[in-house]
This record gives C-alpha cells, sequence and structure tokens, in this order.
C-alpha cells in the first residue's frame, strides 16, 4: 500500500493522457499515437489502483484481468474487419455490464459489513444510478450487437402497448427505487431482493429501448451507447469516490454524445427521431404502390463491354460489399479499370455500411489509396461526367427517394446522386428493399442496369474479362 | 468530498463537449472505438472492489461479483484498445501518400 497522495498523482496523469489521446484520436495524422497514448493512461490507472490497497484478493484479480485480456485479445485479433461495428458493440456492453457489477458489488460489501442502515440515501441511490445506466448500456448493446450480426432480425421490432409497457417499467423502477433507498426502514421487502429486481428492470428497459429501432439507425445507437458506458463509468465512480473513474466517464459520455451528434447530423436526421420512431415503420402506405417500369438486369459480359469504353467510373461502395467480402475483387476491378486509361473514384458516403468510416477502413485494407477515396460532398456536384457509377451493395445512401420523395422514411438525408451519372450498374442480390427496407426508385430508372448476384463472384467475373 | 467530486464531473464533462469537433467522418468509427476502450476505466472500481477487509460473511458474493467485474472491464480495455489500433493501423500506410495532394 502506497501513500493515497502519489496514487492521486497517478490518477491525474492518466487523466490528462485520456485528454489528451482522445483528442488526437479526432485526427486522422494522430490517431493511433493518441490511441495509444490512452492505452498508456489506462494502463498506469491500472497499476495505481493494484498498489493502492490492501489487496487481498490477488488471485480473484489476476484471474479476472488475465482471462478477460485473453477473450479481449482474440476477439480484436480474429474478428474480420467487416464485423468490427457488432465488435465494438459487444465490447461497450461488457464494459456496461462492469459498472452495473462495480456498483451490485458495492452494495454486497455494504450487506456483508452489515452497514446498510448507515449508508446515506445518497449512495444507495448513486449505486441505483449505477446499476440503472450499465444494465441499460449491457443489454441495449447486446441488442445492437444481435441486430448488426443477423441473430435477430434487424427491422424496427415495434408492438402495440410499446409506450404503456415502457412506461409501467419505468414507474416499477421508481417505485423499486424509492423503497430501496428513501423508505428502506419500512423494510416491506428485503432490501437485497429490490437491488436484483432494480438490476433485471434496467437489463429489460435496455431491450426495449434498442428493439424497436431500425438495425439501418444501429450506428447512431451504438455511438449513444458508449456514451452511456461512460456514464455508467462516472457513476461507478461516485460509488467508490474515485477521480479517474469520474474524469474519464464523464469524458466519455460527454464526448460521446458530440459524437452521435455528429453522425445524426451526416444522417440528416435527429436524434430524437432515431430513438423514439422505427426507421420506415410508419410509411406503409407508400409501400403498396410499387414503382413505374422495370428492372433491366445485364450479364456480366455486357458490363464488362460498358465499362470496357467508359472513361469515368464512380464506385460506390455499401454493406453489401462488406458482407460479400468483395473489398479486394473490387481494389482488383479499379486497378484493371485505370490500367485501361479509365479515371477511377470511389464516394464514400458518410454513413454507408454499418458504421460511419466502415468503408474507408475496409478498402484502406484493401490498399486502394487514400486518395481515390472521395467523400460525398466532393463528387455530388461533378457527378453529370461520370459515365459509370457502380454501386456495390449500398442501397439507401443512393436512393433519389431522399431528394424527391417527400413521403420516403429518409427523405432529406444527403445521399450520392448516382442517378444523375449517365450510367448506373448496380450490383445487388437482389431486387429486396435493402437493411432499412426502403423502396429504392433507383432500381427501375431508364440508366440504371442490374448485375444482380454475389458482389464478389460478379467484380471477379468483370476482372477476369478484363484480363481475358 | 461529495461537492468536489460533483466539480470534477462538471468539469470533465464540458471539456468532453468541448474536445470532440470537426472529426472527419472516416475517424468516428476508430473514435467511438477509443473512447469506448476509455470507458473501460470502470476496471479500476473492479479492482478496489476486491480491495479492504473482507469478512467470512458474504464474501463468496463479493469475490464473484468484483472478479466478473474485472473480467468484464478488461475485455472492453484489451479489446477496445487493440482493436483501435488495427483499424487506425490501416490508415497509416496510405496516409503519407495523401499528404501530396
Amino acid at each position: 500500500m502506497i501513500n493515497e497522495n502519489i496514487v492521486n498523482i497517478i490518477y491525474i496523469v492518466s487523466a490528462i493522457l485520456f485528454i489528451y489521446g482522445l483528442k488526437m484520436l479526432g485526427n486522422a495524422a494522430k490517431a493511433r499515437k493518441g490511441n495509444m497514448i490512452s492505452a498508456i493512461g489506462m494502463f498506469i490507472a491500472i497499476m495505481a489502483a493494484l498498489v493502492s490497497n490492501n489487496v487481498l484478493q490477488w488471485q480473484w484479480i489476476a484471474i479476472g484481468i488475465i482471462a478477460g485480456s485473453i477473450v479481449g485479445a482474440l476477439a480484436s485479433r480474429m474478428v474480420a474487419m467487416t464485423a468490427m461495428p457488432e465488435m465494438v458493440a459487444l465490447f461497450n456492453g461488457f464494459g456496461g455490464a462492469a459498472s452495473l457489477l462495480v456498483g451490485w458489488a458495492e452494495y454486497q460489501r455494504y450487506v456483508s459489513e452489515g452497514q446498510v442502515m448507515q449508508v446515506t440515501v445518497t449512495s444507495l441511490l448513486i449505486i441505483i444510478i449505477t446499476v440503472l445506466i450499465g444494465g441499460i448500456t449491457f443489454t441495449g448493446s447486446l441488442i445492437a450487437w444481435a441486430k448488426l450480426a443477423g441473430k435477430i432480425p434487424s427491422k424496427p421490432i415495434q408492438y402495440t402497448g410499446q409506450q404503456i409497457v415502457n412506461v409501467g417499467l419505468l414507474l416499477l423502477l421508481v417505485a423499486g427505487s424509492i423503497a430501496f433507498a428513501p423508505l428502506r426502514e419500512m423494510e416491506i421487502i428485503g432490501s437485497y431482493q429490490l437491488l436484483i429486481f432494480i438490476v433485471v428492470i434496467s437489463c429489460i428497459l435496455g431491450i426495449t429501448f434498442v428493439i424497436p429501432i431500425g438495425g439501418g439507425d444501429m450506428p447512431v445507437v451504438i455511438s449513444l451507447l458508449n456514451s452511456f458506458s461512460g456514464m455508467a463509468a462516472c457513476a461507478a465512480g461516485f460509488v467508490i469516490t474515485n477521480n479517474v473513474l469520474i474524469v474519464a466517464g464523464a469524458l466519455v459520455g460527454s464526448s460521446g454524445i458530440i459524437l452521435t451528434t455528429i453522425m445524426c447530423k451526416a444522417m440528416n436526421r435527429k436524434l430524437t427521431n432515431v430513438l423514439f420512431s422505427g426507421f420506415g415503420s410508419g410509411t406503409t402506405a407508400a409501400k403498396g404502390e410499387g414503382f413505374q417500369g422495370e428492372a433491366k438486369p445485364v450479364s456480366v459480359e455486357d458490363a464488362y463491354l460498358m465499362l470496357e469504353a467508359a472513361n469515368n467510373v464512380l464506385i460506390v461502395p455499401g454493406y453489401g460489399m462488406a458482407v460479400a467480402q468483395a473489398q479486394h475483387a473490387v481494389q482488383e476491378l479499379a486497378a484493371q479499370l485505370e490500367a485501361n486509361g479509365c479515371e477511377v473514384n470511389f464516394a464514400i458516403h458518410p454513413v454507408a455500411g454499418r458504421m460511419p468510416g466502415h468503408m474507408n477502413v475496409l478498402l484502406a485494407e484493401a490498399n486502394v489509396p487514400y486518395e481515390q477515396l472521395r467523400e460525398m460532398d466532393d463528387v455530388n456536384p461533378t457527378i453529370e461526367m461520370v459515365d459509370i457509377a457502380i454501386v456495390i451493395g449500398a442501397n439507401d445512401v443512393v436512393n433519389p427517394a431522399a431528394r424527391t420523395d417527400e413521403g420516403s422514411p429518409i427523405y432529406g438525408m444527403p445521399v450520392i446522386n448516382v442517378d444523375m451519372a449517365r450510367t448506373v450498374i448496380v450490383m445487388k442480390r437482389s431486387l429486396n428493399p435493402g437493411f432499412a427496407g426502403i423502396d429504392n426508385p433507383l432500381f427501375f430508372n431508364d440508366n440504371t442496369r442490374m448485375l444482380f448476384g454475389d458482389a464478389k463472384k460478379t467484380t471477379q467475373g468483370l476482372v477476369a474479362e478484363f484480363k481475358a | 468530498m461529495g461537492i468536489m467530486l460533483v466539480f470534477v464531473l462538471v468539469l470533465a464533462s464540458f471539456l468532453g463537449f468541448e474536445l470532440i469537433s470537426k472529426v472527419p467522418s472516416q475517424l468516428h468509427t476508430p473514435l467511438m472505438s477509443g473512447s469506448n476502450a476509455i470507458s473501460g476505466i470502470t476496471v479500476v472500481g473492479a479492482i478496489l472492489s476486491l480491495t479492504g477487509t473482507f469478512v467470512a460473511d458474504g464474501e463468496v458474493a463479493r469475490i464473484i461479483l468484483g472478479t466478473l467485474a474485472v473480467f468484464f472491464a478488461t475485455i472492453n480495455v484489451v479489446g477496445g484498445y487493440m482493436v483501435t489500433d488495427r483499424m487506425l493501423s490501416m490508415f497509416t500506410t496510405s496516409k503519407k501518400e495523401a499528404k501530396h495532394d
């Protein structure tokens, strides 16, 4: 055990490292170093915690840290880049669960020391807040993970009486909390049972919070849950009166809110809309009508002939490219097109894929040069000059209905205007509406050709045609 | 003591609000993942929950809760930092070329 002041100074140093790390993470050139700096901050905070007190349970701490490190390291090494968003959701959920358990363990300490009646109401309420935010983060993140990983349907799940159920749960929570803290002398029910009750209600709230939100909005939800996990850590800091938890938790909590707002802006959606109206669920009226015209499929050979004659090609990737693991094939196709004397660019929509930046990561992995990755606002003004726009597994981000159809649930969202290019080739498995379940009139346009099939196979087919 | 903690909370929150602005969209995912790793700071709380005096009664429950908390938080920390680094490492090679334009 070392001096408390020294421990606190170490905590201050690690808080400074977190601040620098976060700041640098927002800058492309310094991001990796920033992440390293914040990891060092974490390391010394853990070291300080280990020497700060009379640790009587070394073996259990060691088991927890070693097992957790192995699981975390393996998971982060083995996950495919395409599955990155759900991995982040899962890690986030574990963080929430940990905060919940810290709050619970602190209560257990009071119980085992026979001090429950001496603890102040404030302390008990803080424990409830920790358990509540931690529980919502935990189950909410698990649902977000399951939706992204396709374990449960990604469509918004809504049922009648949803609001009543939510209000009922909140009332139960408030009643449970009042009985747990301010009215604990009444002892109608044992306070330990009440704590378990609050844990359960918190976990159910996490589920009912995320389940009505469509898969297309999951990036925003994960970002918000990330902010929550920071707040949970912050609340846990109040439970055990620890500064470094409060500082780091509050940093993540508030910067997470800002990041969530930035993401919402990129999708031109309000956070309240994301949270309280299922994406695409209120527009059943528009669905039945269908669109004028019919889709015009092309074969790989025909698509090759079109591409061979093109001078300017714009590739618009989406989540379908990630699912088909087509990024390397796409890079090869781009190289072949360039060898053919054609100008090739990639247009990256801010929310293409399951998370902002998802496409950039995948294409960078496939060695696509950075300067070929163009942002939406760069390509839209000159999109009329593009001979062929190839849409690979993208849907909502190129949906012209966002511009033209006021009844569309994504009306107003900025999209890449591929329909204004001279010709559009859409690679897609079928005509089914995409992840968010919204019809896309692009597929039925006169200048659109549908190249059906698995994105990787068709792209490889095109590459083979070029090589032949 | 309590009010000092609230003071710390308020200042840190405002700092967090100011820290993030104008982030290029390709960095949103790494930023989310990196800040998610920081929220694993609750590992410190988990470790501290396994310190102090232990009385025989209820000790098992505290050990189970604390060990699980350490386990989950460590997954968050180690996994979070490693996955962020892996994502960012993919940007590094191409970044130098980008300086030219």
